[in-house]
């Protein structure tokens, strides 16, 4: 039988990897990308755990609208991803600096 | 008990391929991994008996978005060397965070607070459908919100093409402001000139 703080330690595993992630992958906008998606990921979890064990079904109703949110928010990153290595040929995030003071 | 087992396999998976995402080499490999945490996180909502959500995960992420991801990363030409460049200078940071994140995240959620009685799981009957509990709520009092998201995947679509469409150079379409604008006089021009004799 599985017990609520086990998926809850589960989902806080995956969270903290993807921090991890951002930290240590600072330069390539792609596997940014993929750390929010992770973590987007480990907070639908909690939702669903919660949703199950209160026996709500409303949490799975917010899942389903963070689905939809994080794959719009995917395309469009990606779009401007593919639109910024068009016009500077780099996606390190250390050389788009044009916008500094 | 199977379901435990089967709960910390699928578990140990997820927790090995997010880590392969963050710490790999090749991007492309990054995406794979990504793919199969998606897998093992709908495994484990199949295991919640969150069915028709770990179905649109396995549909709409593996299917659609890691694939748009492929696409991409399959795409850009990335100098990887020059990406890799400050991985040791900031994984002893980055471990550090993560580290002290679940330290504290397990020691709050390991304290027994969310194990009393109040968190005991449903068990459904053998005729219950998660489908169909969840398309009466949508589209009864989520109605509106389900129509905004609608909307917002319009956006994206648009917004994606916008952005990346790039007018050929080399398009040899016609321009039909240009052609109503003229005048006949630009045209055509009528040169009045003696006839030639007869020989």
């Amino acid at each position: 039988m599985i017990a609520l703080p086990q998926v809850l330690i589960l989902a806080a595993i995956l969270f903290c990897i993807s921090v991890a992630g951002i930290f240590i992958n600072r330069k390539n906008v792609l596997i940014l990308l993929m750390c929010i998606e992770l973590m987007l990921l480990s907070v639908n979890m909690n939702f669903i755990a919660f949703s199950q064990f209160l026996g709500d079904i409303h949490g799975q109703v917010f899942v389903f609208f963070i689905l939809t949110v994080a794959a719009a928010e995917s395309a469009i990153g990606l779009g401007i991803l593919v639109v910024l290595f068009r016009n500077r040929n780099t996606i390190n995030v250390s050389e788009l600096d044009s916008m500094k003071g | 008990m199977i379901e435990l087992i089967l709960f910390y396999v699928v578990a140990a998976v997820l927790v090995f391929s997010a880590g392969m995402v963050v710490a790999v080499r090749n991007p492309v490999i990054a995406a794979l991994s990504l793919v199969l945490c998606f897998f093992c996180s709908a495994a484990i909502w199949m295991l919640l008996e969150a069915e028709f959500l770990a179905i649109v995960l396995v549909l709409v992420y593996v299917g659609a978005v890691m694939v748009l991801f492929l696409f991409v990363v399959m795409m850009l030409d990335i100098n990887l060397a020059e990406m890799r460049a400050g991985f040791s200078r900031f994984l002893p940071i980055g471990l550090t965070v993560a580290l002290v994140m679940i330290f504290a995240m397990v020691l709050v959620l390991g304290s027994g607070f969310f194990a009393g009685s109040n968190y005991v799981p449903l068990k459904h009957a053998a005729d219950y459908s998660n489908t169909r509990e969840l398309g009466l709520l949508l589209y009864t009092e989520y109605l509106y919100p389900f129509e905004i998201a609608g909307a917002i995947l319009l956006v994206a679509i648009i917004a994606a093409i916008a952005l990346t469409l790039r007018k050929s150079r080399n398009n040899r379409s016609p321009a039909p402001a240009k052609q109503v604008i003229v005048k006949r006089a630009d045209r055509i021009r009528l040169v009045k000139m003696e006839s030639e004799q007869k020989p």
